[in-house]
């Protein structure tokens, strides 16, 4: 019998006047993409704070999208640019905490790019797919292992700090 | 002083000697000192990119890694030299992966190329990094009242860089102005010479020349100033050709630009390769002694 | 939790229920999700039946939240908010989940779908049982209107409103309102000259009492909100007194200093120091220009002073500040032409007989620089043969990729103008022919029938480097007729190019100022490409004419009217309604650390000097949420998008997850807020 493909959750937030837009016509233009996005709408892609993206994570989604206008056409003027700035800080953090960069996505996405937005999520997904889970929750889970982990993390830092003879 | 990785390339061994003469002395009087690669090797002139894109970058990376080995800019007279190698230059730049894959057969030669240099017209040099006024200051005999026809040909302005006007280029006439040569307006400036079309359909590229030679009589030139040595070759030692083929009666000198900027700088003719014409130059004799 | 909530899913006809099996959705909804009360199916929730289903629950089994499962919110939220508004409840008590655009149309496996289907709707309860009651609040409308920009599309607007009885503040930058089409000849497809067709306009607006015209001046700041803006007008200093000038023109007469009229005659004629662009100017009120004066130049001359009959001329005016207040503000900023140097090879700017379309304008113009005699820049030769150029940086990767509109139509005009003023022959050379207005098709056959050529092929070259036969002393157009298949030289005395229309060089500084978003290339953007074409994303704020996209004329007249009647609408009305979904800060909260002060592109959060805590202007805020997820004190909330709401939409998406995993359940901590 074939191995179960694993199937990844990924949370996207939307921006209410272009990317979810976007959405809106994949769908009446019966774009079918892969079902793996589940998608949260906000005003503006400024306003997805980073601990949004964490917070999904921790709860067990194995990836997560951003998505807005694009650069020049925010319906704020320029908040896009802002969620710009605080995602490339978001993937530095991320970065730090081991994560693969391929689980977080900034996306550009006009009112009329359905068919952009979908194949973004296709390539997210199958990214997402090959990197496989990332159950953070699961590595996190409160058997002391938290505790253990961050006695290591403190350890493996010094070790790494030492200059080999 | 500034120094370069001289790469005068086959043209100007053999048919355009006189303009690898001329470079050499003018930039003597400009203080700028050209370094001959040791070991060049043919660019790939107009055709070999077609035939063999991987070899034909290898054969212009070599001439870049040797430069390289010496930290040099690498200079060319030849306007189809100057462009392979300038071309190379960039595309491996922004193809890494080529680069290594051709640094692999670059290593049994000792050399490797890494990017560092960049790649120079020698008008690029005259008038970027030697600069008009210095030229103006160093110049002993104005050519006051010599007609230039400036013909860039094409490839000396490709690929196009940054803000380059490509289609209305004033910097050749600048330098002729400098030193005292008086331009002339040359609509057909910027078109190409015929190239190795001669070859393959030798009467559409000899109506090119026809054309070019026609635009610089209507324009009163006294002569064709060229830059590279294939535009100077089709120019010239077509024009009986052309004359036949047409009926035409041209009778115009075709020099390098070195060679005009020689004579003005102070340097004898006969040290800049001046009196070896097909067509005599003759308007350049009263500045010749 | 003790909310109770309604969960409604939508069949859409088959829409949904084809693929979502909606009787295993509502059944699973109403056994598994804490807080849902009722759960239910319906044919079509957006119709009459479907709607009173949701009131006759919130009425009968006390319903306090709504989900409704079906399209996307931008089509249905309002319908459903009505709803329950219509039962008692308070509309952003309600929330949609999108299971058709995002699930049924874009899924292909039933059962998959189905289960997505689910996760939205488990996002939606979560969340919906954390929402508040909103209220919109009200603000009046001032009924004065600021119209930016003196062209047709400004005097149109202006007129419009002005005419219904509201008070209009005109501020037009040049001396003279009229525009681009005060510099035109003729109209197409028409034929009917601008200048009759366009000054009783420009008189109407000099002349009318609801009508302030502010000419020569600029706006300087712009603050407020919709009904209730706030703007400073520097009036420049004409150096003359407006109140005493009669507009005589005997100063102009006088004045012995000519220069280069480079604005109203595009650079083909003259103007003195002291001038009006043009007779019919309105205001006919002369400026002096202190670059070219002579008094300003040199200390002495001051002749308009000496003949002025009415001592209008004061050389000590200084620039002044007018401050007004508006309820809203039309932007009618029109457009810039490209610049044809741009492109070397057309040759404009080196061969003398290059024009530009807008010199052809003015050459054609009886009251131009040629008097409407059509020549060459010699000023006395008829040209034989003319070239009109289309697509001169429009349609072109280089330059800019949009179709500048009015080219085809109005190169048609100049090719009529040619048979009809000269004996020469005219060549158009056309990528396409855009001829898609009422009668517009019918004009372009017309000139077919008048002898006009026509080349389908985008030019090349113009060049005076003359080669064959015929083509000594001329022009040649190097083209390819694609219909034909060859290529052409084409030997005329005079080449006109078409020139693009480009957004004003200083569009995006324009729109920063009134707080209203461009497009890549710098058009101003609308609400909606569709549905609201002249509305802007800031309420109050409206646009109109080429200054949003290349226009004609007519649809420029159009959009006047569209942006006034807009305006009037707010004006009746009195009041309007400010959408509840804003940010608001904890005072208690909030340590005055300004970070999001300068986050705010509408100025909506100001920084309280006496408490030492930002404050939100909720008129202003525009709800994005940039600043909620900025603070770091967490002291900004966002209305309708909370953290609380979002985390809590998160952990219903991610349900089916979280039971298998071991994470905690998020606890939404509530910070006790200090007395």
């Amino acid at each position: 019998m074939a191995e179960e493909r694993f199937e990844p959750k990924i949370v996207a937030f939307l921006c209410n006047w272009c990317s979810y837009r976007a959405a809106d016509l994949a769908g009446t233009a019966r774009i079918k993409y892969q079902p793996n996005v589940r998608m949260i709408r906000v005003m503006c892609s400024g306003r997805v704070d980073p601990t949004f993206v964490l917070k999904a994570l921790a709860l067990g989604a194995d990836g997560v999208m951003i998505a807005g206008c694009h650069p020049g056409e925010c319906h704020y003027l320029e908040q896009n640019y802002k969620a710009m700035r605080r995602f490339s800080m978001l993937k530095h953090s991320l970065r730090a905490l081991g994560l693969e960069e391929d689980r977080v996505r900034l996306q550009w996405a006009s009112a009329a790019e359905g068919v952009q937005l979908a194949e973004a999520i296709n390539e997210m997904v199958d990214q997402v797919r090959a990197l496989g889970p990332l159950n953070w929750p699961g590595n996190w889970s409160e058997d002391g292992e938290v505790e253990a982990a961050i006695e290591r993390l403190a350890e493996e830092h010094a070790e790494a700090m030492e200059v080999p003879a | 002083m500034k120094e370069y990785a001289y790469f005068p390339g086959c043209s100007l061994e053999q048919i355009g000697l006189s303009y690898n003469q001329s470079s050499v002395e003018t930039t003597k009087v400009l203080g700028v000192e050209l370094k001959e690669l040791e070991d060049w090797n043919c660019c790939g002139a107009t055709t070999y990119f077609h035939v063999d894109e991987l070899l034909a970058y290898t054969l212009c990376a070599r001439n870049l890694a040797m430069a390289e080995k010496d930290s040099l800019d690498l200079v060319a007279p030849c306007s189809a030299c100057y462009k392979n190698s300038y071309f190379t230059n960039k595309h491996l730049r922004e193809d890494p992966d080529l680069a290594d894959h051709i640094n692999y057969a670059l290593e049994e030669d000792d050399l490797s190329y890494s990017g560092q240099i960049e790649v120079k017209h020698l008008m690029e040099v005259f008038y970027c990094d030697v600069g008009l006024d210095e030229i103006r200051d160093k110049v002993k005999k104005p050519l006051e009242g010599l007609k230039v026809a400036p013909y860039y040909g094409c490839q000396i302005l490709r690929p196009k860089k940054d803000d380059e006007d490509v289609e209305q280029a004033e910097f050749f006439e600048e330098l002729m102005s400098a030193i005292g040569a008086e331009p002339v307006p040359y609509p057909l400036k910027l078109k190409c010479c015929g190239g190795s079309l001669l070859i393959s359909n030798r009467i559409a590229a000899l109506s090119m020349v026809r054309n070019l030679l026609q635009n610089a009589e209507d324009n009163n030139a006294d002569v064709i100033a060229t830059a590279c040595p294939m535009c100077q070759v089709n120019l010239e030692c077509y024009q009986p050709q052309v004359n036949q083929e047409f009926g035409t009666k041209f009778q115009v000198p075709v020099v390098y630009f070195t060679q005009l900027m020689g004579l003005a700088l102070g340097i004898r003719g006969k040290k800049l390769g001046i009196g070896k014409e097909i067509v005599a130059a003759t308007p350049l004799e009263p500045y010749t002694t | 939790m003790t909310e109770k909530v309604g969960v409604y899913i939508c069949h859409c006809g088959s829409n949904i229920a084809g693929v979502v099996d909606v009787e295993e959705v509502a059944k699973w909804a109403g056994e598994n999700l804490e807080g849902v009360a009722v759960s239910r199916e319906y044919k079509f929730m957006c119709s009459s039946l479907g709607q009173e289903l949701i009131e006759d629950d919130i009425k009968n089994e006390g319903l306090t939240r709504v989900v409704v499962a079906a399209c996307s919110p931008h089509l249905h939220e309002r319908t459903f908010r009505r709803a329950c508004a219509n039962a008692g409840l308070n509309p952003y008590l309600c929330h949609m989940a999108s299971i058709r655009e995002q699930v049924s149309w874009v899924v292909e496996d039933n059962e998959v779908a189905t289960e997505k289907a689910k996760a939205m709707i488990a996002g939606a309860v979560n969340r919906v049982q954390l929402h508040e009651e909103l209220e919109p609040s009200l603000v009046p409308v001032n009924p004065n209107t600021l119209v930016v920009g003196g062209g047709i599309a400004g005097i149109q607007a202006s007129l419009e409103l002005a005419d219904a009885g509201y008070p209009v503040y005109l501020v037009e930058r040049e001396p003279s309102i009229g525009g681009h089409m005060a510099q035109f000849d003729k109209t197409f497809p028409t034929l009917d000259c601008a200048a009759c067709i366009l000054t009783p306009k420009m008189s109407d607006v000099g002349a009318h009492p609801n009508i302030n015209l502010l000419s020569y001046s600029e706006v300087e700041e712009v603050s407020g909100y919709v009904g209730n803006f706030s703007v400073r007008i520097k009036k420049k200093a004409k150096y003359v007194d407006e109140e005493l000038c009669t507009g005589c023109g005997i100063c102009i007469e006088k004045c012995p200093k000519k220069v280069i009229d480079d604005v109203f005659e595009a650079g083909m004629g003259y103007r003195k120091s002291i001038y009006r662009p043009f007779p019919q100017a309105v205001p006919n009120i002369p400026v002096i220009d202190t670059v070219s004066c002579t008094y300003f130049e040199t200390g002495k001359c001051k002749a308009c002073e000496i003949f002025c009959p009415t001592e209008a001329i004061d050389f000590e005016q200084q620039d002044s500040y007018l401050d007004i207040d508006v309820g809203n503000i039309i932007l009618a900023t029109g457009y810039d032409l490209f610049d044809c140097k741009t492109i070397p090879q057309y040759g404009y700017g080196r061969l003398a007989n290059v024009f530009t379309s807008l010199e052809f304008e003015r050459m054609c113009n009886a009251s131009g620089p040629t008097e409407g005699k059509i020549v060459l820049r010699d000023g006395v030769t008829e040209p034989e043969s003319v070239a009109i150029i289309h697509c001169v940086g429009s349609r072109d990767e280089n330059y800019n990729r949009y179709c500048s509109a009015i080219c085809c139509m109005s190169s048609l005009k100049f090719g009529h103008l040619v048979v009809e003023k000269t004996d020469a022959e005219v060549f158009s050379c056309y990528i396409d022919m855009r001829t898609n207005q009422k009668g517009y098709e019918e004009f372009y056959e017309r000139l077919l029938e008048e002898g006009m050529n026509f080349v389908r092929g985008k030019v090349a070259e113009v060049t005076d480097a003359f080669r064959l036969p015929g083509e000594e002393g001329k022009l040649i157009v190097q083209v390819e007729d694609t219909l034909l298949g060859i290529q052409r030289r084409i030997p005329v005395d005079m080449v006109i190019l078409m020139a693009a229309l480009e957004p004003r060089a200083d569009a995006r500084e324009v729109g920063l100022q009134f707080g209203i978003a461009c497009s890549m290339e710098g058009w101003f953007t609308e609400r909606h490409p569709k549905l609201d074409p002249v509305a802007t994303m800031t309420d109050g704020i409206f646009i109109a004419g080429a200054a949003q996209g290349p226009k004609d004329i007519p649809a420029v007249v159009a959009q006047g009217a569209a942006a006034a009647a807009r305006v009037q609408g707010m004006i009746t009305k009195g009041t309007v309604e400010i959408e509840p979904v804003v940010a608001t800060i904890t005072e208690e909260m909030c340590s005055g650390c300004r970070i999001c002060n300068t986050l705010c592109p509408f100025n909506a959060i100001e920084y309280l000097e006496d408490k030492e805590v930002s404050y939100i202007n909720t008129a202003l805020c525009k709800g994005c949420g940039t600043c909620v997820a900025a603070c770091p004190a967490q002291a900004i909330s966002g209305a309708h998008y909370s953290n609380e709401q979002i985390f809590a939409e998160i952990e219903g998406l991610l349900y089916d997850v979280i039971s298998g995993n071991g994470a905690k359940a998020p606890q939404v901590e509530q910070e006790p807020v200090p007395a």
